[in-house]
């Protein structure tokens, strides 16, 4: 009952959810009716219907990954209906409302695929490998103190502007489980983008480019293979222009290599 | 317990600098030889665990996401305060000190804010450093802009998104000090209780949220960074997750609650829709730079809102504070909401809602700028509504969001328990009765980067570096208390969902214990939770097993919590009688319907002792004393 649809008619729903006890035992689809929706409700507040439903009849509530609920944490995730946080382009699960379902509709929902995404329960996946990427290198080396005046470092608008856009990436995974070969390298770039384009991260930039290569290559992610499929289903809009920076900078590192 | 707030002595400008040089030093050597364990990896706790590991201790940093970056500091919006001037708009440290003490009803320590805006300055040096990309000017230097309260610009920001960019700061030099095996990092654990060994904190309980193991962890010191207790209300802006049970379990141990009635309901929210919403969102504060918050003068007028001619809207805040306009703090601007809301003036389907209009903003600026500026804002309200923002005003409603009140720290952040720390929202220390807007990420960040990593070392040089096995009888008893609450949930195996629980207890929170109070409500309140707590722990329904991921396992354990929570603060609303900031007590207000605040009787810290389940907690004053700043009826006109 938003301000302006009041006229918005509940929809009953068939969902096909992914359930799986463990890692180590197989999984599959089970199927559930679901009543009464709202197409006010966001996709998840339909799952947390789906959940109390469950547990009132005695059937362990389905498992998924969430947080913020504000499409900024990376915590969600889910398969909709074959796309990586559903339908709608530029949006998180979570922000993901039923207004974009209809009356009747069946709704399959799963878990990332991807090999490095070990599967815990249900919908719910071990993404450890993106944070182990970012440990790699993914940061400026200065410790807490002594650094200069924040106005002493200028920085164009347009290179700030674009430091920003790499730097939304939430860390979904979504760009790993929409690509064939299950390749991190958008998320690898954003953050490889971010600081070689910013005056402070110029001075790591060859070490942290072949470190967090050489880390996304050890954790099973895939090569790119530039089909494009990662930045159309990115929720937060990374640009593929990225992995290009990426490749640049790799190339450059690898000539001029100072891991020594 | 005579409560020692250890404010070091001298003029408020040199206490900080005079503190900084009488505190015990940890010699770099010995640094190694002390761990520390940090709970909870936002602002606060991903920048003190870093900079600790910087420094040479050891590190065990714990959260309940599956990563530290998902913190809920990741949803802040607007901006980040620094009294840097950078604007030549007058801006100064005592400035920015003052307004905090003032925004904050006079109810926070001067000393303590004073720091807070001091450091304020060296933040901003230390993300830039870092990399975090705030917005610039075309000459390359840091863009700023206003927020409610202030009447300079000296917010620093990231589009709207720059609690975001301030975490993924810190979450990278937290990464740096993992890859150096200096911090050692849990993610999906969940702390469930403080061990304590001859009445000093030496380390916690917890339990892993994927296999259920229950286990223990020693250390010499406990920093609590675990955020605010908002979703006592079952819906707020807060995270899905975020909960009280760490600083609860500390409290059950011996830490002081301070002013746990002073919640922060957050004027410009999306409206509840209906009754299966799980949270609210926020709109950032920044909107009110430009957007103008109206209603129809008219009581029951249901025109669209582009039919409803100018003569007939009352842009209510700029009516009666023109001073501050649409930029009054969040208190007073969610009060003047619910106001026209309860004059019968609210707009929308559920008639509790105002508008916050861009039309004028548009029309001065243009489409471009006004969407350049808000851009994302504008598109997440369209998302979640389905409606146009940039051709109809928004509709906004108040909104549980950030808690003022929390574990009792001293100047150091120590709490009453010797050894445990607590940063961050989780401590009640800087924002008084009332945050001002971006103050929030401000704080978690001085803490973590510039004030725990001096005022622990004076801690730890008096302790001795032997450490603790995991095996000691305290640490055994701690898992086996942790285990038994754990089969007592499962055992229950009653007919009412936890959810359902939990909104119930909202409600009663929300109703008795939110933007408006009174003692007759307060006392109702009070009886119907122990009411609800006797049934939850009769009638709770948990499926499943402890040794897996069980999700309504740990939303139990945090409701359960909540439970026992939302009774200490109705008790605390109970106490206070007078208005202040957040609190506003119906039977305390002036005939312009502003916060009556009574000094004479209630300018103290309210800290709660825990005695036992179903006893009376007992109240400990801290006295505040303002030397620098006059106390006056906080004016916005």
């Amino acid at each position: 009952m938003a301000g302006n649809n009041p006229n918005s008619k509940p929809m009953n729903l068939t969902l096909k959810v992914w359930r799986q006890k463990n890692f180590q035992t197989a999984g599959k689809l089970e199927t559930y009716q679901i009543k009464d929706i709202s197409p006010e409700m966001s996709f998840l507040e339909m799952m947390d219907v789906l959940n109390e439903d469950l547990l009132l009849k005695g059937i362990d509530p389905v498992a998924f990954d969430h947080d913020c609920r504000e499409g900024i944490c990376g915590m969600c995730s889910l398969y909709i209906n074959g796309r990586a946080h559903g339908p709608e382009r530029g949006t998180t699960t979570c922000q993901l409302h039923m207004r974009k379902f209809s009356d009747g509709d069946t709704i399959t929902i799963e878990p990332w695929r991807a090999g490095p995404f070990p599967v815990l329960k249900d919908l719910c996946t071990d993404r450890s490998a993106l944070d182990r990427i970012q440990q790699a290198g993914g940061y400026i080396s200065v410790n807490t103190g002594g650094v200069p005046d924040a106005n002493e470092i200028p920085i164009p608008k347009n290179i700030a502007d674009k430091a920003f856009d790499a730097a939304t990436c939430i860390q979904c995974g979504a760009c790993v489980a929409a690509c064939k070969n299950g390749s991190a390298m958008l998320f690898t770039s954003a953050k490889v983008s971010q600081l070689a384009l910013l005056p402070q991260g110029k001075v790591e930039r060859k070490t942290r480019v072949e470190n967090m290569v050489a880390q996304m290559d050890k954790e099973g992610f895939g090569a790119c293979t530039n089909i494009g499929s990662c930045a159309a289903e990115c929720p937060v809009g990374i640009s593929l222009e990225n992995i290009a920076m990426l490749n640049r900078e790799y190339i450059n590192a690898s000539f001029t290599s100072e891991n020594v | 317990m005579i409560l020692d707030s250890k404010i070091p002595e001298g003029p408020l400008a040199e206490k900080w600098e005079k503190h900084k040089f009488n505190v015990k030093l940890v010699n770099p050597a010995n640094k190694r030889k002390y761990d520390i364990i940090v709970v909870g990896t936002g602002l606060a706790g991903a920048s003190a665990a870093a900079t600790l590991a910087e420094l040479g201790y050891n590190v065990k940093a714990f959260c309940y996401q599956d990563s530290p970056r998902r913190a809920h500091s990741i949803a802040a919006q607007g901006g980040i305060n620094a009294a840097k001037n950078y604007q030549n708009d007058g801006d100064s440290v005592y400035r920015l000190f003052y307004d905090t003490i003032k925004g904050g009803d006079y109810r926070a320590r001067e000393a303590n804010v004073y720091r807070l805006a001091q450091v304020s300055v060296n933040i901003i040096d230390q993300c830039v450093a870092q990399g975090v990309p705030f917005a610039r000017e075309y000459g390359g230097l840091l863009a700023n802009r206003s927020f409610g309260g202030a009447q300079v610009s000296r917010t620093f920001y990231a589009r709207g998104q720059t609690g975001q960019q301030l975490l993924l700061g810190a979450y990278s030099a937290l990464n740096r000090q993992i890859a150096y095996g200096k911090v050692k990092m849990y993610p999906r654990t969940e702390m469930l209780d403080l061990v304590m060994v001859d009445g000093k904190a030496r380390g916690i309980v917890t339990r892993h949220l994927i296999t259920g193991k229950i286990e223990s962890h020693s250390a010499h010191a406990v920093i609590l960074a675990t955020g605010g207790y908002g979703n006592v209300f079952f819906l707020s802006t807060n995270a899905m997750g975020s909960n009280t049970t760490a600083i609860w379990r500390a409290h059950k141990k011996g830490a002081l609650f301070a002013n746990p009635c002073f919640t922060q309901i957050h004027p410009t929210c999306i409206p509840v829709s209906g009754g299966y919403q799980s949270k609210l969102t926020l709109m950032s504060e920044s909107l009110r730079n430009d957007g103008r918050v109206w209603v129809p003068k008219a009581v029951g007028d249901n025109r669209a809102p582009g039919q409803i001619p100018e003569d007939e809207r009352d842009y209510f805040l700029e009516r009666k504070y023109p001073s501050f306009g649409n930029l009054v703090p969040r208190d007073v601007a969610s009060r003047n909401a619910k106001l026209a809301c309860d004059e019968g003036r609210g707009v929308g389907t559920t008639k509790l809602a105002v508008y916050l209009d861009f039309a004028d903003a548009i029309k001065r600026e243009g489409l471009d700028k006004i969407s350049q500026k808000y851009g994302n804002l504008f598109d997440m309200y369209a998302k979640i509504t389905g409606e146009n923002p940039y051709e109809q005003p928004m509709r906004i409603y108040p909104a549980v969001h950030y808690t003022m009140g929390g574990l009792w720290v001293d100047y150091n952040l120590m709490t009453t328990v010797p050894g445990l720390y607590a940063t961050g929202e989780c401590n009640f220390s800087d924002h008084g009765a009332n945050r001002l807007g971006a103050s929030a990420l401000m704080q978690g960040l001085a803490d973590g980067y510039f004030v725990i990593p001096y005022t622990i070392g004076d801690y730890l040089a008096q302790n001795p570096t032997t450490r603790v096995e995991t095996s000691h009888p305290a640490f055994q008893e701690a898992e086996a208390k942790v285990q038994a609450d754990v089969n007592r949930l499962l055992s229950i195996n009653g007919t009412r969902t936890v959810d359902d629980f939990h909104k119930a207890l909202g409600l009663l929170m929300w109703d008795y214990c939110g933007m408006a109070r009174n003692a007759e409500g307060l006392q109702y309140a009070k009886q119907e939770i122990r009411k609800l707590r006797d049934e939850f722990w009769r009638d709770v329904k948990i499926l499943g097993v402890n040794e897996e991921l069980n999700i309504t396992l740990e939303k139990a354990g945090r409701v359960a919590d909540f439970l026992e929570l939302g009774e200490l603060m109705v008790d605390d609303a109970l106490n206070r009688n007078e208005s202040c900031g957040g609190h506003f007590r119906e039977e305390y207000q002036t005939p312009e319907n502003e916060a009556l605040r009574d000094d004479e009787n209630y300018t103290y810290v309210a800290a709660w002792e825990y005695t036992g389940t179903n006893q009376p907690s007992v109240l400990h004053k801290e006295e505040l004393t303002f030397e620098n700043v006059k106390l006056t009826q906080r004016s916005y006109k």
